[in-house]
């Protein structure tokens, strides 16, 4: 493996697959369909492959750099640790699901591949970079295909939504952008590669940090999103198109607390500590509000939506209780928080292509117009009910390992937020069951009677999800594993800090 | 001792996944064998385990490695000890005879399959609870339980009821769960482990610590949620909703006696904390009491056996709070046999009526389906605590560990006796002698089929012997089988205790044969017109549904529904509101209506120029 530039191609292969695209006939559908899911397989065998030859110890695997533009600093630098990997792996299979998850899409099927494929190496590339510069390159190359997907293939409102997403992703890229601006030159390392960055900076005023740090915030809250900046996300949830919003909920929520983890924590430890009771008060209103606002859905996907909402929240506790000083729990919290980032992406995923199986057959998401479909779909309920208590923390499913050892570490430092977030999981609980409740039961639904059960392609993009959750629940070591070098390495840096 | 031993809730899990997988295609005899056979199996190691236990050999207990996070390592193992022995042989019996009963009382049901995979589910789950060594995994097993309580209690959830009462199942004792959840939390924090012996190791040095008191009420929140105690008990009467079998198995024998076992098996924490213990106490009186009160005025056969099993939880917690670890534990293992043969009985009843469960209509069956009766009466017995029935047994040690500690506890638990005595004969009179109330239902009854007999006289094997016979089983007293912690906290013996026990159940049953079979109806009705604000109140349950839809539910309703206004309107009324009067200023200066892409040019320079100034003030 040591000579192949494993990154490179999971970043630049998306893109070259976009650009075979563009060669291709506009009226093209099975062709991009093909190039998509090929594309997207080999970067799940890339990424496997990348698990496989990852290892242990400390620092950054599959490291390239180049001197880009060494007059400015900006370097050509990518490289992964335990959590770029679990997350490169769960973009990866995400985008393999939602390439085939989109063979129902009929129109102008070449630009949507094409844009898809764009989206890809945006996501990669956010993963991956180790330098500011094609950091943010790579953060605004998920936005503007994003924006075309929902505005082109979504639904009714979907204008409105992408404008809604666009600008206020935009205004959050742009506030973090100049926060950047504001690293490269305060610190005046004379490099833009985060790494020297993240070496320099910790030696600025406090003042400075805080006010870098708040920026950075500004850009990576909104992605997150962290409550009261979440409105964006059911309205571009609501009108995307299903694998649209599978990889939106799945992956491109990740990008915020992923660089909270790889950038703002590490590079302003002193503010970060600052922060940190603040970030966690953030999580605990995220899980909180997220749930209570998702009860009082009655459109499927605003509940699917509100409930990332709610998970996202762990990710905010957990980074915070990390941050803050501690004598212990801190590792707990911090691995926590990864992990929800990873079984999230999962349950999400599953729950947005539920929603679209739903969808697809009753053409509304209205959950009080549903209700006795277990009958007419008893393969997609039982997958649903899977789902739904992956969502609410069942042990045994993936969803309760992160928020577990979240709120374990998190009970150190803040324990009276913990309290207050295990009252939230009440509510979480009680929205997940009444949206299964809502759906399957009930007596027979004869408005539905005739519908038919999942298809061969949805059961092939849904189970391999189901067997994840599974083992990302039973079996959380292999995961704990990679996880435990980006943790530590960042303690040090945190623990240097105070 | 068998090396294989963490097979006993492997195979069921096993037999579960293969039920998901194939179990339609093997056929409504096979399939349920699977789980049977596995099952079986786990009750055959599970008593070679308890010979070799019984033989002197030394405690069973394996793990492996699982997750190490930060400074918490944790590993995954199975125990088996003499505690889990006397609860293990138990599950596995009963659930292998309820689950050959189903086959009787399930056939032809639309969702046969579905029923049996959850069983088997079910029965791993609760093996995993009782032999787990460590609290995470002991969480494990007690959420699958929940998991499948829910999925059962709905099983008809074509009726939305049915399906009302699995959420309102799993919503309670998922707030019960909180405890467990904040306990182990606090645990990992002061003892740094979440291994069984790890704990109790920790707490050894702390006796009367805060944080011991706080865990150990912790877990007895999650043990009230799950035991259906006050205040967490109104979800138990509603899950009667679930085919009977169900009903017998979780809501009887294991599921909702794992509360109990919750404590037990964290005694060592409860003993450190006098506070808890007192807690433990009260809450399983008052509990007992109450239910025991209620179960007196229903109607529904199942009804009276739910009331009935809440008041004997009661039972057992009573014990463990007033230092009766033995008596409370032995009270699980006898309790599951007797209720698991009345739940069965009383499905055997309901079955031969199509499913009628008011005994207001029934009456007479006695000759028309004798081995049910009979059955249930041994069952009655048993549970009304007449010697040598294994009730007695278990409630004689409860009363006496309560009168040595305390004389209210005492009484409370006599007249819980009485009580128990009284509404168990009313329901044997009620459903089986006297003439037939409802001539309909009356002609269609019949004795159920050997599939479901044989399982019910299996049952009343051990209603009947277990107590009398457990010290030659266990090759030694029962109070010394399960001495806590190696040390037997032998209660001497109390004539006066004895007497009393056993004189409570006879004058309940004498007072409920006379007042059910004697006193003519029109009787009992004056009796209940006087007392009519009485009778209002218990009939309806001290309406603690009511005040809890009215608080609870209506509450988080009306909070839910507040927030989502909050959200759309005032939230998301501000960005829009924001929006609005950015394009009310672009479009009066014209400088944003080219289209996003300039815009977002301009943003961009203006960003990097922003970012310059920024750079130019901090000073470099």
């Amino acid at each position: 493996m040591t000579g192949l530039p494993l990154l490179s191609l999971l970043v630049w292969l998306p893109l070259a697959g976009a650009v075979v695209l563009m060669f291709a006939g506009r009226e093209q559908k099975s062709l991009p369909r093909a190039v998509a899911t090929v594309v997207m397989a080999v970067q799940v065998v890339l990424a496997l492959a990348a698990w496989a030859g990852f290892g242990d110890g400390p620092g950054f695997r599959y490291v390239e750099r180049f001197e880009w533009l060494p007059s400015v600093g900006v370097t050509y630098h990518l490289g992964i640790d335990g959590l770029g990997l679990t997350l490169v792996a769960l973009s990866a299979v995400i985008g393999l699901i939602a390439a085939v998850a989109s063979y129902g899409i009929q129109d102008r099927v070449r630009d949507f591949y094409l844009y898809l494929l764009l989206l890809q190496t945006g996501i990669m590339g956010v993963f991956t970079a180790l330098d500011y510069i094609l950091f943010f390159i790579f953060w605004e190359l998920m936005l503007v295909p994003m924006y075309f997907l929902i505005g082109i293939w979504g639904h009714d409102r979907r204008e409105y939504a992408a404008i809604k997403f666009f600008v206020y992703t935009m205004v959050g890229s742009m506030i973090m952008l100049v926060s950047i601006l504001a690293l490269y030159f305060a610190t005046g390392a004379g490099t833009f590669d985060m790494l020297a960055i993240a070496e320099a900076a910790p030696a600025l005023p406090l003042a400075v940090q805080r006010l870098i740090f708040l920026g950075l915030f500004a850009g990576f809250a909104v992605k997150v999103p962290v409550v009261p900046l979440h409105t964006w996300l059911p309205d571009a949830h609501v009108e995307a198109p299903t694998p649209i919003s599978v990889i939106l909920a799945a992956v491109l929520l990740k990008a915020g607390g992923y660089a909270f983890f790889r950038i703002s924590l590490p590079t302003l430890p002193e503010a970060a500590a600052a922060f940190g009771y603040f970030f966690a008060v953030l999580g605990i209103i995220n899980i909180v509000w997220g749930a209570l606002v998702a009860l009082a859905q009655t459109d499927f996907k605003r509940v699917v939506a509100y409930s990332s909402v709610s998970h996202m929240g762990f990710v905010m506790l957990g980074l915070g209780a990390a941050a803050l000083p501690a004598v212990s729990g801190a590792a707990e919290a911090l691995t926590g928080a990864a992990y929800v980032m990873l079984a999230h992406g999962l349950n999400s995923a599953l729950l947005f292509l539920l929603v679209g199986v739903y969808y697809d057959r009753l053409h509304t998401r209205d959950l009080n117009a549903m209700g006795g479909l277990f009958k007419a779909m008893p393969f997609a309920g039982t997958v649903l009910a899977w789902a739904i208590f992956a969502n609410l923390g069942l042990p045994g499913l993936s969803g309760f390992i992160g928020e577990f050892f979240t709120f374990l570490g998190a009970y150190r430092t803040v324990p009276g937020l913990v309290y207050v977030g295990l009252v939230g999981l009440v509510l979480v609980t009680a929205f997940n069951l009444w949206t299964l409740h809502r759906v399957n039961f009930g007596p027979p639904n004869e408005r539905y009677g005739h519908l038919s059960d999942m298809t061969a392609r949805e059961t092939l993009t849904l189970v391999p999800l189901v067997a994840l959750t599974t083992l990302l629940g039973v079996y959380p070591g292999f995961v704990f594993d990679v996880l435990n070098q980006p943790v530590t390495t960042l303690l040090q840096r945190l623990a240097a800090g105070f | 001792m068998p090396g294989s031993m963490w097979l006993i809730p492997v195979l069921p899990f096993a037999a579960s996944a293969v039920l998901l997988f194939f179990g339609r295609r093997l056929g409504a005899v096979l399939g349920p064998l699977v789980g049977a056979a596995a099952t079986g199996t786990s009750f055959v190691l599970s008593l070679l385990g308890l010979l070799a236990l019984r033989g002197g050999a030394p405690a069973y207990h394996a793990q492996i490695r699982w997750a190490e996070v930060g400074d918490l390592s944790i590993r995954m193992g199975f125990m088996f000890d003499k505690l889990e022995a006397a609860v293990v042989t138990m599950v596995t019996f009963a659930s292998f005879f309820i689950q050959l009963y189903a086959m009787g009382y399930m056939r032809g049901d639309a969702k046969y399959n579905r029923f049996f995979t959850i069983v088997s589910l079910f029965t791993a789950g609760m093996l995993t609870t009782v032999m787990a060594d460590n609290l995470l995994l002991f969480t494990l097993g007690w959420e699958i339980m929940g998991f499948a309580s829910f999925s059962l209690i709905g099983h008809w959830f074509e009726k939305i009821e049915n399906a009302w009462a699995a959420f309102k199942a799993f919503v309670t004792t998922r707030i019960g769960d909180l405890g467990l959840m904040a306990a182990m939390f606090l645990l990992a924090a002061q003892a740094g482990t979440l291994q069984f012996d790890g704990i109790f190791e920790a707490v050894e040095g702390a006796a009367g610590a805060w944080w011991v008191t706080l865990a150990a009420l912790f877990l007895f929140w999650a043990a009230v949620g799950k035991s259906a105690q006050l205040p967490l008990h109104v979800w138990l009467p509603d899950a009667m909703a679930g085919p009977t079998p169900v009903s017998a198995l979780i809501h009887a024998a294991t599921m909702v006696a794992a509360g109990v076992f919750l404590v037990a098996r964290n005694y060592a924490l409860f003993e450190a904390s006098g506070t808890a213990l007192d807690v433990v106490a009260w809450v399983g009186g008052v509990t007992l009491l109450f239910a025991a009160v209620v179960a007196v005025l229903q109607e529904d056969i199942k009804k009276v056996l739910a009331y009935s099993t809440m008041s004997q939880l009661g039972y057992m917690m009573m014990a463990l709070g007033v230092g009766g670890y033995a008596a409370g534990v032995f009270h699980v293992v006898t309790h599951g046999y007797f209720k698991a043969l009345l739940f069965l009985g009383a499905g055997s009843v309901i079955h031969a009526l199509h499913h009628e469960q008011n005994m207001h209509r029934m009456g007479g069956l006695f000759r028309r389906m004798p081995v049910t009766a009979v059955t249930f009466i041994i069952g009655m017995l048993a549970l009304a605590g007449i010697p040598p029935f294994a009730g007695y047994y278990s409630k004689d040690e409860i009363l006496l560990a309560a009168y040595e500690a305390n004389s209210a506890l005492f009484w409370i638990g006599s007249v819980g006796a009485l009580l128990t005595a009284f509404y168990m004969t009313r329901a044997v009179v009620l459903t089986f002698f006297g003439r037939p109330r409802d001539k309909h239902v009356f002609e269609h009854a019949h004795e159920s089929p050997a599939v479901m007999t044989v399982p019910l006289l299996a049952l009343a094997v051990p209603s009947l012997l277990y107590g009398l016979l457990a010290p030659q089983l266990l090759g030694q007293p029962v109070h010394q089988w399960l001495a806590f912690g190696g040390h037997a906290a032998h209660h001497e013996p109390s004539s006066f205790v004895m007497a009393v026990a056993t004189g409570v159940a006879v004058a309940g049953i004498l007072l409920g044969a006379v007042v059910f079979g004697v006193v003519p109806a029109a009787s009992r009705k004056a009796v209940i017109s006087a007392l009519r604000p009485l009778y209002t109140v218990i009939k309806n349950k001290f309406y603690f549904d009511e005040l809890y839809q009215a608080v609870f539910v209506r509450g988080t309703r009306a909070l839910a529904g507040v927030a989502g206004v909050v959200d759309r309107y005032v939230i998301d009324g501000l960005v829009n509101g924001a929006a609005a009067l950015t394009v009310f200023i672009g479009s009066q200066t014209r400088r944003l209506t080219n289209g996003f892409a300039q815009a977002y040019m301009l943003v961009l320079v203006g960003g990097v120029v922003l970012g310059i100034i920024v750079f130019q003030a901090i000073g470099g």
